[in-house]
């Protein structure tokens, strides 16, 4: 027995089970969602980052990679001038506009993110789903393998494997921070087909003599995708936040022509904080906002899949 | 149970040797090398390679992997290359420096999150449970290191704590254990005590944030659960008064899973003191692993993954044990 | 350790025995206090320090944190001025060369003796020279760096690296004449003799504690307890304690020294994160450190901190590897890129007050350096032009970077290479970066492989001589810049055999002429490091060499 694990295990369990039910328990779902409160706070923030980030290059009042007030920065004497007229949060060490790439940040800190977690997706769905479409001992060998994986603590998985890539760049970056996601997503996605053998929809597709590849994919696969989606929401918040603790510990993407907030924070929070510490408050405040919206849209997503708070 | 223990450690075998294969393997596949690191600005290509002849590392890597696990299952790791110390010595050294962090950082955790916990619960849905709701939301979403400098800017002179380090320089204390508040009590050097604390206070709440957090939600979670169950209306049917109910019942069934988030929450705080050590230059061994990866420090760097995999292994067993203590029917199988 | 752990235990025996002998208490109260008062000023300086040191026999190092240690303990044969370059005499009053440069008669000064007691004569010179010449073994050959740099071979060549030894022999004249021969004159004698590494220790203390022996560890050494804490010399401190686990190394005063230390104690403590360091430094607990920020010098300025900013002995470039992108060995871009990059601009923004636009591969500090060089202003229209000349309007170059490191050349390695790749892309230029951990592989790729089109490097200033830097870089064929060009080479080798002086100087001018018209690289700056100490301390000098001796240090 491993407590620590099974406990680990526990919320992905319950929300895989919630797959049993099919679509329609998801169309239930997302309709209780809409009376609370936090889904709704979480929904918006979420949104209003997903805005910024996509039509970032539109909503930028400037060009975040000129240099405008170069010539007014002298770090030699402490100098990053502060707001001026066309400049409204300043400008960076670069004399580059603050906000415009406070705006821009946004999608690249969304693009690290998502492609994290969707990496992270991508190979724990395959694991998972190969261990649940087999099942014996392919099954047992990978699950093994998941949950390895997932009894280490997951920052420090992510600083060790971004500490032993040759070259850091964003990719490494991106790669570090979505191991942590695939043991979840892999147990996921085995728990979810799991939960759907036994199935209503599962035992009259299999009567009905349809092959279990068809099943797999035409029934299982969309089936499993709400668990999946509440999944990933909760770990993109992780995902932003563990990306940005590998820039502090300068294991990030160093190219610092990149507007991305963790990078930001982690150099202005390294060098500024006693000259203009808003470089560093302010992307530190975006970090924290996204990823609180994101918690509490995939926390009440997770509650409202719970088959206990049906009813 | 002495039975089960040798089992785990046995299963553990396995696992830190794949994992010693990897990391080995890994390291060696890298750029640079030992040599890069152990010499300095001024050595030339050729005298790296040079080095590297002398250190053996142009023999094939499965040579080099037996020869490395050889010297470690005697406990032999090697010098660092940073510091030209034994790493598995200076992982004792450091290690007490960790474990004070950690655990005044777990006991904070634990002494305002059940609390809190609690409080969310009984007045679930009331203004307390709401405002401590977002609270450990935004716990959780606070980055650790940013955290850690915004205290030391701005908490750290209005409080007169000191921002850095573990010792002020004019204590002149007694090391023993290296543990600074053990060794200040076994030399009743009081100063030093209350001066270890004092070094603590900031790193300790800057690494509780998460766990913090986490914890209370646990308890939230999992008083309101046992409110829901049976017996409780049972006992509330017998007639008992409420305190004795919530003495008694609730708060012993509620703790449970809060033992098991509390192991969890250990492996997060691994991760989390490589944060704060070095923010708040706190010698310990996250210390050592931010020094060590910033340097390329690989004899460190293996020794110190391969510790942490097994201080891991260590706290599952431990939990494990304390489950079956606390509650009986998960005795251990 | 082992010594505050006495003073532990006197001070526990104290409480202890107060109830029953008031009277000695006092009387052990008081002769403490004696002892704070007595030597020198006194007192206690800690000091920030950015790494670990390995160990502190300086001849197997080659770190500027071993050597800020040792060189407060060990002296030199010569050393240089306090905040200067220039040499003056330390253990020897007086030194001078044959015309051919192959023999120094060293005068020593006299009635100097190390921490242990032993005499410093000449036979304790040729002893240490000896040792370095007859050091057996690949380990500890292969990490005696300036040895090699500077003596190239040794009596028996054990490592892959070793080349013909350019020291012969030691003669002990009479007990304060050493006569070092060598094979072939160099033009880094004399100022290679204030190189930390060769210091001068006590042939006694060596032999007592086997100083010698660097035996295998893992990836890694492990030396001789000489190295770790027996280090002996005649500075003006000696080593107490090195606690690792604080990361402290404790000096105290040497009081058999020449010239003592005016402090008590001197203590370097371990800090890497510069952040902590500041916030050490606010708070008392170090009254010094080394490198801050330049964006911290204002506010340290402010809590009234003295920020002494180093005359600039360092120079930044730009490489460029010539066997890379085919069009750079076209002058033309190479003078494009130089025209390209607004070097006032970067210097002014991101450097630290006192920095200055490098002209040349050398400092203005060193013998050798001109005014009259070919120099290349920020002139982006005059760059696109030449490049189009070149036909090399379209050029997409590799840019390699280190990350994790700083240097006193270049503090901010990733602010350098986004000034720098901006004002390129600018004029035209797709820059595609590369960047690689300093340690993990940057230097290998850089120099072992050259991988690159251009790259960032810099060089500190060892000692005052031209060839230090300018030899280094292009005295002959080398991957980092992947030209051939056999007439600088030649230029660089007459110049380095010049007699020392007037001779020696022109000589370097006219190389640093040609080198400015070749362009095989950049110069970007040449930046001043900083070291900061707090309100009291008085006798710091900043060196341009970070050759910062305390021994004058008070706290006021």
């Amino acid at each position: 027995m491993n407590t620590l694990l099974a406990k680990k295990k526990e919320p992905i369990d319950k929300l895989a089970a919630a797959s049993a039910g099919g679509r329609s328990l998801g169309a239930e779902a997302l309709r209780r969602m809409l009376r609370s409160p936090v889904a709704i706070t979480g929904g918006v923030i979420t949104l209003l980052f997903l805005l910024l980030a996509i039509f970032a290059p539109l909503l930028a009042p400037k060009d975040p990679q000129i240099r405008y007030l170069q010539d007014q920065v002298e770090l030699g004497k402490g100098v990053i001038p502060g707001p001026s007229p066309g400049f409204p949060l300043g400008v960076d060490d670069f004399g580059r506009d603050f906000l415009s790439r406070l705006i821009v940040g946004a999608q690249q800190t969304l693009l690290v993110g998502v492609l994290a977690t969707v990496i992270g997706v991508l190979i724990g769905v395959l694991i998972g789903g190969i261990a649940g479409a087999f099942g014996g001992w392919v099954d047992t060998v990978l699950m093994r393998l998941v949950d390895v994986l997932l009894s280490f603590p997951s920052l420090l998985l992510a600083i060790s494997i971004a500490a032993l890539f040759a070259k850091p760049s964003q990719w490494t970056v991106i790669l570090a921070v979505s191991i942590i996601g695939v043991p979840i997503f892999a147990r996921l996605l085995r728990g979810s087909m799991l939960a759907q053998r036994e199935a209503d929809h599962v035992l009259a597709a299999t009567s009905l003599g349809v092959k279990r590849g068809t099943i797999v994919f035409r029934h299982m696969l969309p089936n499993s995708l709400g668990p999946v989606i509440v999944q990933a929401t909760l770990t993109l918040a992780t995902a932003i936040l563990e990306a940005a603790a590998l820039s502090f510990l300068g294991l990030g993407d160093p190219d610092p022509t990149r507007a991305e907030w963790g990078l930001m924070l982690g150099n202005a929070s390294r060098q500024f904080l006693d000259i203009r510490p808003e470089l560093a408050y302010y992307p530190a405040i975006a970090i924290i906002v996204v990823a609180l919206g994101f918690t509490l849209l995939g926390e009440s997503l997770r509650e409202a899949l719970d088959p206990k708070n049906r009813r | 149970m002495l039975r089960f223990l040798v089992r785990r450690v046995l299963q553990a075998i396995p696992t830190l040797l794949i994992l010693s294969i990897l990391v080995f393997a890994w390291l060696r596949s890298l750029p640079g090398g030992p040599a890069a690191a152990l010499l300095g600005d001024k050595a030339t290509p050729e005298k790296i390679a040079s080095l590297n002849h002398v250190l053996g590392l142009d023999q094939p890597i499965i040579l080099q992997y037996f020869k490395f696990l050889g010297r470690a299952v005697t406990g032999d790791f090697g010098n660092s290359l940073v510091s030209a110390q034994p790493v598995m010595g200076e992982i004792g050294t450091f290690l007490p420096a960790t474990i004070e962090l950690g655990l005044s950082a777990m006991i904070i955790a634990i002494v305002l999150g059940v609390p809190f916990g609690y409080l969310a619960a009984r007045y679930r849905g009331g203004v307390p449970d709401n405002i401590i709701i977002v609270l450990t939301l935004v716990g959780v979403a606070v980055p650790v290191f940013f955290l850690g400098y915004t205290m030391q800017d701005l908490l750290a002179a209005p409080l007169g704590l000191p921002s850095q380090g573990r010792q002020a320089p004019g204590i002149d204390a007694t090391s023993i254990t290296n543990f600074a508040i053990l060794d200040g009590i076994m030399t009743s050097e009081w100063d030093a005590v209350w001066d270890a604390i004092k070094h603590l206070i900031l790193p300790a709440f800057a690494l509780a944030t998460i766990p913090l957090a986490v914890i209370t939600r646990i308890t939230r979670a999992s008083v309101l659960d046992v409110f829901n169950e049976d017996f409780l209306r049972t006992a509330n049917s017998k007639g008992l008064t409420q305190s004795v109910i919530r003495r008694r019942h609730v708060l012993r069934n509620a703790l449970l899973p809060v033992v098991t988030t509390i192991g969890l929450q250990t492996g997060a705080l691994l991760g989390g003191a490589v944060l704060t050590e070095r923010v708040f230059n706190f010698r310990g061994l996250g210390f050592l692993l931010a020094e060590g990866i910033e340097r390329r420090d690989y004899p460190r760097l293996q020794a110190l993954l391969l510790f942490g995999a097994l201080v891991y292994v260590l706290v599952n067993m431990l939990v494990d044990i304390s489950y079956g203590i606390i509650d009986p029917r998960v005795r251990v199988r | 350790m082992q010594q505050l752990r006495l003073t532990r235990t006197r001070r526990a025996a104290l409480i202890g025995l107060a109830g029953v002998l008031a009277v000695s208490l006092t009387a052990c109260a008081e002769s403490k206090r004696d002892e704070a008062g007595g030597g020198g000023t006194g007192g206690t300086m800690v000091f920030g320090d950015t790494g670990n040191p390995k160990m502190f026999d300086p001849v197997f190092n080659d770190d500027g944190e071993t050597f800020r240690i040792t060189r407060q303990m060990l002296d030199t044969l010569i050393q240089n001025k306090q905040g200067t370059a220039e040499l003056e005499p330390s253990l020897a009053t007086k030194w001078e060369s044959s015309n051919d440069g192959k023999t120094w008669t060293f005068t020593l000064k006299q009635g100097v003796k190390f921490s242990d007691g032993t005499d410093f004569n000449a036979d304790a010179v040729c002893y240490n020279f000896n040792r370095w010449y007859n050091m057996k073994g690949a380990a500890a050959q292969s990490q005696m760096i300036y040895y090699g740099d500077v003596f190239e071979g040794f009596a028996n060549n054990e490592g892959d690296a070793g080349g013909d030894p350019v020291y012969k022999n030691c003669e002990a004249k009479d007990p304060s004449t050493a006569v070092i021969n060598l094979n072939k004159a160099k033009g880094a004698f004399p100022a290679a003799f204030t190189l930390p590494s060769f210091a001068m220790q006590s042939p006694t203390a060596m032999k007592q504690h086997d100083a010698d022996k660097v035996t295998q560890s893992g990836d890694s050494f492990t030396y001789s307890d000489y190295a770790y804490k027996f280090v002996t010399g005649t500075g003006p401190f000696k080593f107490d304690s090195w606690d690792q686990g604080k990361g402290e190394i404790t000096l105290v005063r040497n009081d058999s020294s020449y010239a003592p230390a005016k402090l008590d104690k001197l203590v370097f403590k371990v800090i890497p994160d510069e952040n902590a360091r500041k916030q050490a430094l606010k708070a008392g607990d170090i009254q010094g450190y080394d490198f801050p920020a330049p964006a911290d010098y204002g506010l340290l300025r402010n809590e009234g901190e003295q920020v002494l900013i180093r005359p600039s002995f360092n120079v930044l470039y730009l490489g460029i590897n010539q066997s890379g992108n085919p069009k750079l060995k076209d002058v033309r871009v190479r003078q494009a890129l130089a025209y390209g990059i607004n070097r006032e601009q970067f210097v002014k923004s991101k450097l630290a007050e006192g920095s200055e636009v490098a002209t040349e591969f050398v400092p203005k500090a060193i013998s050798g350096y001109t005014d009259d060089v070919t120099k290349y202003p920020y002139d982006p229209a005059k760059a696109k032009q030449l490049l189009a000349e070149a036909g090399a309007s379209n050029l997409t170059l590799k840019f390699y970077y280190p990350t994790e490191v700083t240097r006193p050349y270049m503090p901010n390695p990733a602010d350098t290479f986004t000034s720098i790749s901006e004002d390129l892309k600018n004029i035209g230029i797709t820059i595609q970066p590369v960047a690689e951990p300093w340690n993990g592989g940057y230097k290998d790729d850089v120099q072992k492989f050259g991988k690159q089109d251009l790259h960032l490097l810099g060089w500190t200033g060892d000692y005052n001589d031209a060839g230090n830097f300018v030899g280094t870089f292009f005295g002959r064929e080398k991957k980092e810049f992947g030209f051939n060009n056999p007439e600088l080479f030649n230029a660089l080798a007459a110049a380095d055999a010049s007699p020392a002086g007037d001779a020696h100087a022109k000589a370097y001018q006219g190389v640093n002429k040609q080198i400015m018209d070749y362009l095989p690289a950049i110069p970007i700056a040449y930046p001043t490091p900083a070291i900061v100490v707090g309100p009291k301390i008085k006798g710091v000098v900043a060196s341009p060499l970070t050759d910062e001796r305390f021994n004058n240090v008070t706290i006021g």
